[in-house]
């Protein structure tokens, strides 16, 4: 039951927040920022779990490592950038927001050429 | 990879810190002291900046190490 001490930490620091902006919405901003990372922290210990799992099936399948490692590249620049731009979107920032998940798409695809390159070839070898 | 302890002293910390220099700032402006509360505000927020910004980089750190970043 981990779930239980998230959905009250959760609970306390929005009560937290509420009550500081009435007078220092600075630091309220910066509470809940602290509060989101606080729990990504904590979470992200089970998801270290996840991908060691995976990684683990993949290599007894006998996959390729080279895409699995670029799989987990790619979902770690999807959730920075997102968590970033949540950020930015929190704090009124809509377009640094907007911009900062354009960079995160663009870096994202920069890092799939490999992979895209691989479909194509593959594709190209089924042609006669 | 260890478990993360769920760190509720940091959040305190900052609710504290957020509080009691809403006090402050009250009493200074009750005082007539605009200028020091404007400073207390401001060193207040970069304490606070100061504390996010460990935290942050924490999870960053952790980031690279989980997805080989």
């Amino acid at each position: 039951m981990e779930i239980v001490p998230v959905v009250a930490f959760g609970v306390v620091a929005a009560i937290f927040v509420l009550f500081i902006r009435q007078n220092r919405p600075e630091i309220a901003q910066l509470l809940s920022l602290a509060a989101g990372v606080v729990i990504v922290v904590f979470v992200f210990g089970y998801l270290g779990m996840i991908v060691d799992v995976i990684t683990e099936l993949a290599v007894d399948a006998g996959m390729n490592t080279v895409f699995l490692k670029i799989l987990f590249r790619v979902i770690g620049v999807a959730y920075l950038s997102e968590f970033g731009a949540q950020i930015c979107r929190d704090a009124g920032e809509g377009s640094i927001a907007g911009k900062i998940e354009f960079a995160g798409k663009l870096i994202i695809l920069v890092m799939a050429v490999p992979v895209i390159i691989a479909v194509l070839e593959s594709i190209l070898g089924f042609m006669p | 990879m260890a478990m993360d302890v769920l760190r509720v002293d940091l959040i305190f910390q900052i609710a504290g810190i957020g509080i009691f220099i809403s006090i402050l700032n009250i009493v200074l402006k009750q005082a007539g002291k605009e200028e020091q509360a404007q400073m207390l505000t401001l060193v207040g927020v970069v304490v606070v900046l100061l504390l996010v910004l460990q935290l942050v980089a924490d999870l960053f750190n952790n980031i690279r190490v989980i997805f080989n970043l």
